[in-house]
C-alpha cells in the first residue's frame, strides 16, 4: 500500500512535469520545497488558462469561465451573504457573559488577521485555523464551543474576513521547526492522493479535471481554494465553512470523509492557503 | 477474497449458462448497458464522456468521446480491461476503476461494453 502510495504520487509529479510546468518539488521532507510547488502551481494554470490574471483566481471557477462567470455577477449585484454578515459582525461585538469578547482573543482585537490563517502553532505542535480559534476564544471565556460548518461560526469568520478584505495571503512554514514543514508535506499528500471507491484524489478534479465536466459539475482551478471562505453556496442554500466544502468533496470521492476541524483538513487547509500566498483575501464569497 | 471466488464461480456459471441464449439477448445485454452509461447511479459513464445516443443528456468532458471503439478497440477484451480498471494504463487517471473497485458488476460490464461497441 505505502509502495502504491508513493509510486502515484510519483508519477503525479511527473505528470504535472510533463505539462510543461516549473518543477514542482517532490513528497518528502528532504526534497519539498513550498515555494517551489507555489510558483509550480501558478505555472500551471497560467499555461492551461492563458491570458487568466493571478489576481483572478481568488475567484475560483469564475476566473476560468466566461459563461459561469456571468451568472454569478448577477448574483453578486445582491450579495447573499450581506445579512450573515451584518449578523456576524453583531456576534462578534456581543460581549460573553463573563463580559469579555472576541477582540480580548485575537491580535489587533481580530480585525484584518485573516490572511494570517492558519498559522503552524509551535507550543501546540499543530495547524490552528481561524475558526478553531473563535471556538477555543468561547471555551476560555466559558462559553459552549459551536458547531463547526454553519451557522455563527461561519457567521462569525465571515466577519473577520471582510475586515481583512485586501489583504495578501501570508502563510508562513517556519523553518526553525521541521514539524511545521511536515504539516505542510501531510496536506500536500493528501491533497494528491487517491480515495474512496472512486479512486478520485482532489487534484484529479481540480488539477487535471479543472473546467473539464464531470455532468453539469465544473470543478474550478484549486489556487485561491481558501480565499473567499466561508461560502454561501446556493446548493447549500446557507453560509458554510471551507471544512464543510472539504466534507463533500470528500465524500464525492465515496470515501467517508473526515470531520471538520480534524488534523488532516487543517493540514490540508495549511497546503491549500501556502498555495495561495499572494493572493488577497475576499471573503466571504457566493458560490453556486 | 471470498466475495472474489463467489464472483468468478458465479461468472463461470453464467458463461456455461449463456451459449445457447447468447444471440436472442444481444439486444436485451445492449439496452442493460446503455441503462448502465448512462444511469448516475450505476456506471454514470455518461458523466464523463459523451456518445452519440439521443437518450445522452449533460454529457461530461473529462474523457473522450465514445466513438469509433471497433476501430480503436479490434480487442473486445483489451477495451473491457480499460473499463475494468483505467489505472493500469494510467495510474494518475482520473476514470474510476469500476471493475476493480466493485463499481459494476462483471455481468453489468458486460453489458456496456456491447453497448458502447456500437460506436
Ligand atoms: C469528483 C470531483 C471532485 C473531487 C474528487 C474533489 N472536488 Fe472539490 N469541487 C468539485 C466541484 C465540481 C466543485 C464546485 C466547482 C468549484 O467551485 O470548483 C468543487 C469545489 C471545491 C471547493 C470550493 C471552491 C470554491 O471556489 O468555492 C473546494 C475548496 C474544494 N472543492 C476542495 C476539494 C478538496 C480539498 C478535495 C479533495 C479532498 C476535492 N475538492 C475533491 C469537484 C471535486
Ligand atoms: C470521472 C470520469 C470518468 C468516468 C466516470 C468514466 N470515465 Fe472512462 N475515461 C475517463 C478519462 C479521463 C479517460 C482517458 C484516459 C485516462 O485518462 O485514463 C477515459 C478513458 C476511457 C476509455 C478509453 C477510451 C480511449 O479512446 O482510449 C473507455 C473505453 C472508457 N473510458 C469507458 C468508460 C465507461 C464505459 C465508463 C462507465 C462505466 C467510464 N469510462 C467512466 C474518465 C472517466
Amino acid at each position: 500500500m505505502k509502495t502504491i502510495k508513493s509510486m502515484l504520487l510519483g508519477a503525479a509529479f511527473a505528470v504535472l512535469s510533463q505539462t510543461g510546468m516549473a518543477a514542482e518539488s517532490g513528497f518528502t521532507l528532504e526534497t519539498v520545497n513550498p515555494e517551489a510547488d507555489r510558483l509550480a502551481l501558478q505555472a500551471f494554470y497560467q499555461e492551461r488558462f492563458a491570458g487568466v490574471p493571478l489576481e483572478d483566481y481568488v475567484n475560483g471557477i469564475y476566473a476560468i469561465d466566461p459563461p459561469s462567470r456571468k451568472q454569478w455577477d448577477a448574483l453578486e449585484e445582491f450579495p447573499p451573504y450581506e445579512f450573515d454578515l451584518e449578523e456576524g459582525e453583531e456576534l462578534f461585538n456581543t460581549p460573553f457573559a463573563n463580559g469579555k469578547g472576541y477582540a480580548d482573543c485575537f491580535e489587533n482585537g481580530g480585525i484584518g488577521i485573516r490572511q494570517n490563517y492558519p498559522y503552524w502553532n509551535a507550543e501546540q505542535g499543530s495547524i490552528k485555523t481561524l475558526e478553531q480559534e473563535i471556538n477555543e476564544c468561547r471555551e476560555q471565556n466559558g462559553e459552549q464551543p459551536l458547531k463547526w460548518k454553519k451557522g455563527d461560526v461561519a457567521k462569525i469568520s465571515a466577519y473577520m474576513a471582510w475586515t481583512s478584505r485586501g489583504k495578501p495571503f501570508d502563510i508562513k512554514i517556519p523553518e526553525n521547526d521541521p514539524r511545521a514543514l511536515q504539516a505542510y508535506l501531510d496536506g500536500k499528500k493528501f491533497f494528491y492522493s487517491k480515495r474512496g471507491q472512486l479512486n478520485l484524489s482532489c487534484a484529479n478534479c481540480h488539477l487535471q479535471g479543472s473546467r473539464l465536466y464531470i455532468r453539469a459539475d465544473l470543478p474550478g482551478p484549486m489556487l485561491g481554494h481558501p480565499t473567499h471562505f466561508p461560502v454561501v453556496r446556493s446548493k447549500w442554500g446557507e453560509i458554510g465553512t471551507l471544512h464543510r466544502r472539504y466534507e463533500g468533496c470528500h465524500r464525492d470521492t465515496r470515501s467517508v470523509p473526515l470531520p471538520p476541524q480534524s488534523d488532516e483538513f487543517r493540514k490540508l487547509e495549511y497546503f491549500q492557503t501556502y498555495m495561495s500566498n499572494g493572493l488577497i483575501v475576499n471573503g466571504p464569497g457566493a458560490r453556486k | 477474497m471470498r466475495r472474489l471466488t463467489t464472483a468468478l464461480c458465479a461468472v463461470a456459471a453464467a458463461v456455461a449458462l449463456s451459449g445457447p441464449v447468447a444471440a436472442a439477448s444481444q439486444d436485451e445485454l445492449i439496452e442493460e448497458g446503455r441503462a448502465v452509461y448512462h444511469d448516475k447511479t450505476r456506471g454514470n459513464c455518461i458523466s464523463c464522456h459523451n456518445i452519440n445516443d439521443p437518450i445522452a443528456n449533460l454529457p461530461g468532458s473529462q474523457g473522450p468521446m465514445m466513438i469509433a471503439m471497433q476501430q480503436r478497440f479490434p480487442d473486445k477484451r483489451k477495451l473491457r480491461a480499460q473499463i475494468w480498471d483505467a489505472t493500469v494504463a494510467n495510474p494518475l487517471s482520473i476514470m474510476p476503476p469500476i471493475g476493480k473497485h466493485w463499481i459494476l458488476s462483471e455481468d453489468e460490464i458486460d453489458a456496456v461494453v456491447e453497448y458502447i461497441y456500437q460506436y
